[in-house]
């Protein structure tokens, strides 16, 4: 017996929205990411100037120094929505909780040596309070920014950064045997630590950033590049005889970074490939906080690492190599 | 005046045994069927047990599962490991803090 | 040492509390210098109760379930043309209404969740407040997503977002969170968070989508109630921070009351719209109206409003008002866009004898002595050939930025008319709660983008008819008009007519 479907013609009248359709060309059709992200944003037609900041619309290309002719170009090549950004965290997350479970499972915290522990203690904790930090301003890049295609993606790193800033909380927690007396502890070190006075002089000082896409750069590439990568990326060396342990349950924050960096650095790299003035003026931007972040982190890389500062230097150099890649003088 | 606290849920499988939960452990409880969805109403306050939904479900149930089947609620929401609820009574059923 | 177990709350507070920190190489001021401005004072942020206790692990974990759930029935409903079994054609009207009006607020709200997200000098509303701004982005990009199937084949979708930001009815919604979205953080909070999310949202939601599960719209009902699983998490934000607001400081009482008014109103009048759409718009009704608001309103608005009583707060004012106007704010909405059908991107229809029966039955003290007459009327004048339209572009309020069509408390045969004077000009209102809102900010207020002043003032694309709808990027002919002669009826008899043939 054979089952006929019969199926009514259904030509569709058109494959997209306008907006969509006048970007990529009539009679494509579109990804879901395209019809998520483009041209989503207000532009015109505004009604009334923000009580807090009059001088500007709330949505107002003016609020960064860069120009671009269509924010609708630095797009993010991960092609994120929400969805599939839920769904790669989510699957991201998984390896967390296996992790988390063999060291329970093996008590790693217990068989790690004092001097171990004291370093995680003194030098892995307190990046909560940069993730935090890294999580207002992905935030305010967010409220702040132009264009959805830059806006979507900075609350989704606003959400890493305070998912990692948990996932350290927990190293914490499985450390001093959830009482949480270790994170109490970390925040002192960031608050009063000689170590870690530089870095957190930086990360205030990024607070009162007003033009976003000063900011962008200023988290993406210096704070980012510089001082989350000494600790997670080349600071092996620093956890003695946790060292397997500290990649085992980092292992998130070695995934999102490369995962974040194909956005952040393509839109760096399209937004300065606008213009000669937005090059020169990126370029300025990275060559001196890629500069402060290097002076802020020399302190921590000399008492993390003992390496009188020298670790704090290379992540500058291997940052400063990336922006150059990104088509920026220094 | 009436105060009634208030529940709504899809009308799905995974929400079948926390529904059939709250039956059990609310007397008095309204229901109100809508297309696609069920409304619960109840004078004061409902609460869902965690132990009574697992004895349903036949599994361990986490009270924050919530968050995949419930649509809309009245009342002020409170959560812990083994109960979730909305009230407005005061205290509410269990202790906050 | 054996790791212990923690309960849910104190494993969230280590998570979360402590985070942040008071800042000491820059002011506190400078770095949430937006906080202050408003009056607000926060004695204790730490006493903030956290109103969920989600780490991102578990958000991830559950919306990424959701989501998996939600596009599997968008994949399916457009692979099986699910447009096809909708009630009537008439039932796309609907979703053309919730993407250009609809949507692009759910993006207002994520950006400005991000603000408050930001800009709230605690921890635990800032992280309560971001997982909003996600859940919102969320929102819009899963109802473009659903919607998208139906815009391959309905007219009226494809131009939302251009539409958006120019027509003159999306300038009710789009003003309305462009006056959130311009205040403080706490107003935006009270506004958003608890006017529009605590007291308004299920008057939106739960109808729309009841109305869209009884008329076969199933990728419709799937968005919309998995959009509003998260709204139970906003609706205890909203709560939570009222609470928090008028426990800190009895100073906070009067600002909070006067919002809560202002923000009860402007979204009593956003909300005209859905009235309209459920008692006109869905072929099968769900429920009208005036039930959906004594539900929603009503008693749970009632029983919030007596909780919160013990701080002082009332229930907005004119909240009787707006109770009283459940009886009539549909018919009159409806009248509007039938009589200006050729300026919208919607089709429009005189309901036909089953439906003026339901609206009888629902409506037992205004429909057959006030509204059946009008639409008995207009039906006569469209079978002579004499189909009304109404030439002459409205006055509208200064505030709502609806045209004045509403009629006064008591009396349903007069217009209400209301009037202000500011810096030597005369602003007009529909009612007393417009007026009211305007008097409070008229700085604010006097600069609204009216769509009647800008077509007048030459700024929307010239003085004719052909010329605003070119600037609006309205297909007329396609877009616009009556549902009875357009393309879109035309498929949908076509659609139907294969139907019949494959059944043979």
């Amino acid at each position: 017996m054979t089952i006929q479907i019969k199926t009514v013609d259904m030509e569709p009248k058109r494959q997209t929205f306008g907006h969509v359709a006048r970007r990529i060309g009539e009679g494509k059709s579109a990804t879901r990411y395209q019809e998520g992200t483009f041209d989503v944003q207000p532009t015109t037609n505004f009604h009334y100037k923000p009580l807090y900041e009059p001088e500007y619309w709330t949505y107002d290309p003016r609020k960064t120094r860069v120009v671009m002719e269509d924010w609708y170009k630095p797009l993010d090549p991960r092609q994120y929505y929400y969805a599939t950004y839920n769904i790669s965290r989510a699957t991201m997350n998984q390896a967390v909780e296996r992790n988390f479970t063999f060291a329970e499972e093996r008590a790693l915290a217990d068989k790690m040596s004092p001097a171990a522990r004291k370093q995680i203690e003194t030098y892995l904790l307190p990046l909560r309070h940069l993730h935090w930090g890294a999580n207002m301003n992905m935030t305010e890049i967010t409220q702040r920014g132009y264009g959805t295609a830059i806006t979507a993606p900075a609350i989704f790193s606003a959400g890493d950064h305070l998912g990692m800033a948990q996932i350290i909380s927990r190293i914490g927690l499985l450390l001093d045997g959830q009482t949480g007396v270790s994170l109490d502890l970390a925040k002192e070190v960031w608050i009063n630590d000689p170590a870690w006075q530089g870095i957190r002089k930086l990360t205030e000082d990024s607070f009162v950033e007003r033009d976003w896409f000063h900011l962008f750069v200023i988290q993406t590439l210096a704070i980012n590049g510089v001082i989350f990568d000494l600790i997670y990326k080349m600071g092996d060396a620093g956890w003695a005889d946790a060292q397997m342990t500290i990649a085992l349950l980092t292992e998130f924050m070695s995934d999102w970074r490369s995962d974040e960096s194909r956005w952040s650095d393509a839109v760096i790299k399209t937004v300065a490939a606008e213009s000669e003035a937005n090059r020169a003026l990126i370029s300025q931007w990275a060559s001196t906080c890629i500069g402060a972040a290097v002076e802020a982190t020399r302190p921590l890389s000399a008492a993390f690492l003992g390496d009188g500062g020298a670790g704090a230097e290379m992540a500058g150099e291997a940052t400063a190599k990336r922006a150059r890649g990104l088509g920026l003088t220094l | 005046m009436s105060q009634l606290a208030s529940l709504t849920f899809y009308h799905n499988d995974d929400a079948r045994p926390v529904i059939e939960a709250i039956l059990a452990d609310n007397p008095g409880v309204q229901v109100l069927n809508m297309p696609g969805v069920v409304k619960l109403d109840r004078e004061g306050d409902i609460v869902i047990k965690r132990t009574t939904v697992e004895e349903r479900l036949g599994r361990p149930w986490d009270p924050q599962e919530i968050h995949l089947i419930l649509i809309s609620m009245a009342g002020n929401l409170d959560e812990d490991d083994d109960a979730f609820s909305v009230s407005w009574k005061h205290p509410p059923p269990f202790n906050r803090g | 040492m054996s790791a212990k177990k923690l309960g849910l709350k104190q494993r969230y507070a280590h998570m979360t509390r402590g985070l942040d920190w008071e800042t000491s190489y820059q002011p506190m001021d400078k770095v949430f210098p937006y906080d202050s401005f408003e009056g607000i004072k926060i004695k204790d942020w730490s006493a903030w109760e956290d109103p969920f206790r989600l780490t991102m692990d578990t958000y991830w974990k559950f919306q990424a379930e959701k989501e998996r759930k939600l596009y599997a029935v968008i994949d399916a409903f457009a692979q099986n043309n699910g447009q096809t079994g909708i009630s009537d054609g008439r039932y796309a009207n609907v979703l053309k209404l919730f993407l250009t009006g609809i949507s692009p607020a759910e993006y207002q709200a994520h950006r400005g969740f991000a603000f408050a997200g930001r800009h709230l000098r605690g921890v635990g509303p800032r992280v309560a407040a971001q997982m909003q701004s996600l859940d919102e982005l969320r929102h819009l990009q899963t109802q473009i997503h659903t919607i998208s199937h139906y815009n391959k084949h309905f007219d009226g979708i494809s131009e939302f977002s251009h539409m958006h930001d120019r027509v003159w009815y999306l300038s009710v919604p789009k003003s309305f969170f462009d006056d959130a979205r311009s205040a403080g953080p706490f107003e935006y909070m009270i506004a958003i968070g608890f006017a529009f999310e605590y007291v308004l949202t299920n008057l939106l939601f739960v109808p729309f989508m009841s109305g869209a599960a009884y008329n076969g719209d199933m990728s419709t009902v799937t968005f919309g109630f998995s959009a509003q699983s998260d709204e139970s998490r906003h609706m205890t934000l909203g709560i939570e921070v009222i609470k928090f607001l008028l426990e800190q400081h009895p100073d906070n009482l009067p600002i909070v009351q006067k919002w809560v008014d202002k923000w009860f109103w402007r979204g009593h009048r956003v909300l005209g719209l859905v009235a309209m759409m459920m008692d006109y718009m869905l072929p099968k009704p769900v429920m009208s109206w005036k039930e959906a608001w004594e539900i929603y309103y009503t008693q749970a608005g009632g029983a919030l409003f007596q909780d919160l009583a013990r701080y002082g707060l009332r229930p907005p004012k004119y909240a009787d008002i707006a109770t009283a106007e459940a009886e009539h704010i549909s018919h009159q909405n409806w009248a509007i866009f039938y009589q200006y059908t050729h300026a919208a991107a919607f089709h429009t229809w005189i309901p036909d004898a089953k439906h003026m029966d339901w609206l009888s039955e629902k409506y037992p003290n205004t429909f057959d002595k006030y509204y059946r007459p009008r639409w008995e009327m207009w039906g006569r004048m469209a079978k002579e050939g004499k189909r009304f339209y109404n030439m002459a572009l409205p006055q509208l309020c200064q505030t709502c930025q609806i045209p004045m069509g509403y009629t006064e408390p008591g009396d349903p045969t007069t217009i209400a008319f209301r009037s202000s004077r500011f810096r030597g000009e005369t602003y007009h209102f529909c009612s007393d709660g417009c007026k009211d809102i305007f008097d409070a900010e008229p700085e604010k207020f006097a600069q609204s983008w009216l769509p009647v002043h800008q077509i007048f003032q030459g700024n929307c694309g010239g003085a004719t008819i052909p010329d605003v709808l070119n600037y609006y990027r309205l297909a007329n002919g396609a877009d616009n008009l009556d549902y009875v002669g357009s393309p879109d009826e035309k498929l949908w008899n076509e659609w139907q007519a294969d139907k019949l043939k494959t059944a043979v």
